[in-house]
């Protein structure tokens, strides 16, 4: 089972890579960009079968190391499920 | 005063640590390794700067899970000082000893350069030694140190006394929030800062404003 995981900046939390892209993109002429926000995507193989065995995993990876709660906000997508 | 620096892969700032405390706390401090278990008897546990792990996922993260660091985490609840520095500091807030997080820096460039630091409170073991809204030079040298915690963890902590030096508005060189460069635990036994006290603490370095530090540390201890 695949699980594909998206790791992004909380609310309110301060972005500056994404500031700059933002400002890369307005220099290369693409008009009307607004926010953008950076984030991480992780891929996990799991040999895990059951989903909800694997969601519950997962959660523990993200809430333990994957993700920084403090900063971040974590959603789990898993293949097959 | 008897103190053990924590070494992980990655750290470099370990040895100019080694050479702050031993000149200024007159005895050799003690080596440990991140794969250890258990810490020796000491009085102060050190967490150097550097790039553990190479900051992969987060600056301080994989250091965090380091076998150590539960042996740091029961010495700190015990009330063992531990400090903290630059990508220690980073380790510390990761680990949850600390609160908040450090974030890229704003301007997203590595810094390296002297800052002014007011001295926040002086009532505490790390910063005795120096006078309440002193302000000295410090060096830091990082790339993620933009100190970010909620509003209600940032009130608290002023409301504690917990912020032990803030840089001055015009040199904070990262974008931390409240300007904050240094904090405490509740206890006030462990501090994280991201300056480099033990980078200015004789004249060959360009001034002594550091020994502060290691200074305030070792009187509260005798």
């Amino acid at each position: 089972m695949k699980a594909r995981i998206k790791i992004t900046l909380k609310t309110g939390v301060l972005d500056p890579q994404g500031k700059a892209i933002s400002h890369a993109l307005d220099q290369l002429g693409f008009d009307g960009i607004g926010d953008v926000r950076q984030g991480k995507y992780i891929e996990v193989d799991l040999t895990e079968t059951d989903p909800a065995k694997a969601r519950a995993a997962l959660e523990d990876m993200c809430e333990r190391v994957l993700a920084n709660t403090v900063i971040e906000n974590y959603a789990i997508e898993l293949d097959g499920a | 005063m008897k103190s053990a620096v924590i070494v992980f892969p990655g750290s470099n700032r370990e040895r100019d640590m080694l050479y702050a405390l031993e000149q200024i706390g007159g005895q050799k401090p003690l080596t440990v390794w991140h794969q250890e278990t258990t810490l020796p008897d000491v009085d102060l546990i050190v967490l150097p700067g550097g790039f553990s792990y190479g900051d992969y996922l987060r600056t301080g993260a994989i250091a965090g899970l380091s076998p150590i660091m539960k042996a740091v985490k029961e010495q700190a609840d015990k009330g063992v000082r531990v400090l903290g520095v630059c990508n220690g500091f980073q380790i510390l807030t990761e680990t949850g000893i600390l609160p908040g997080a450090l974030l890229r820096n704003a301007h997203l460039k590595f810094v390296c350069k002297e800052v002014e630091l007011e001295v926040a409170t002086n009532k505490s073991v790390f910063t005795s030694a120096y006078n309440a809204n002193q302000v000295i030079r410090c060096p830091v040298a990082h790339h993620d140190g933009n100190y970010f915690a909620d509003e209600d963890t940032l009130n608290r902590l002023e409301a504690e006394d917990r912020i032990a030096f803030r840089y001055t508005q015009a040199t904070n060189p990262n974008g931390s929030i409240r300007n904050i460069a240094g904090i405490m635990n509740e206890q006030k036994n462990v501090l994280g800062m991201m300056p480099h006290p033990e980078n200015l603490i004789e004249a060959a370095q360009g001034g002594t404003d550091g020994r502060g530090i290691f200074e305030s540390a070792l009187e509260t201890i005798a």
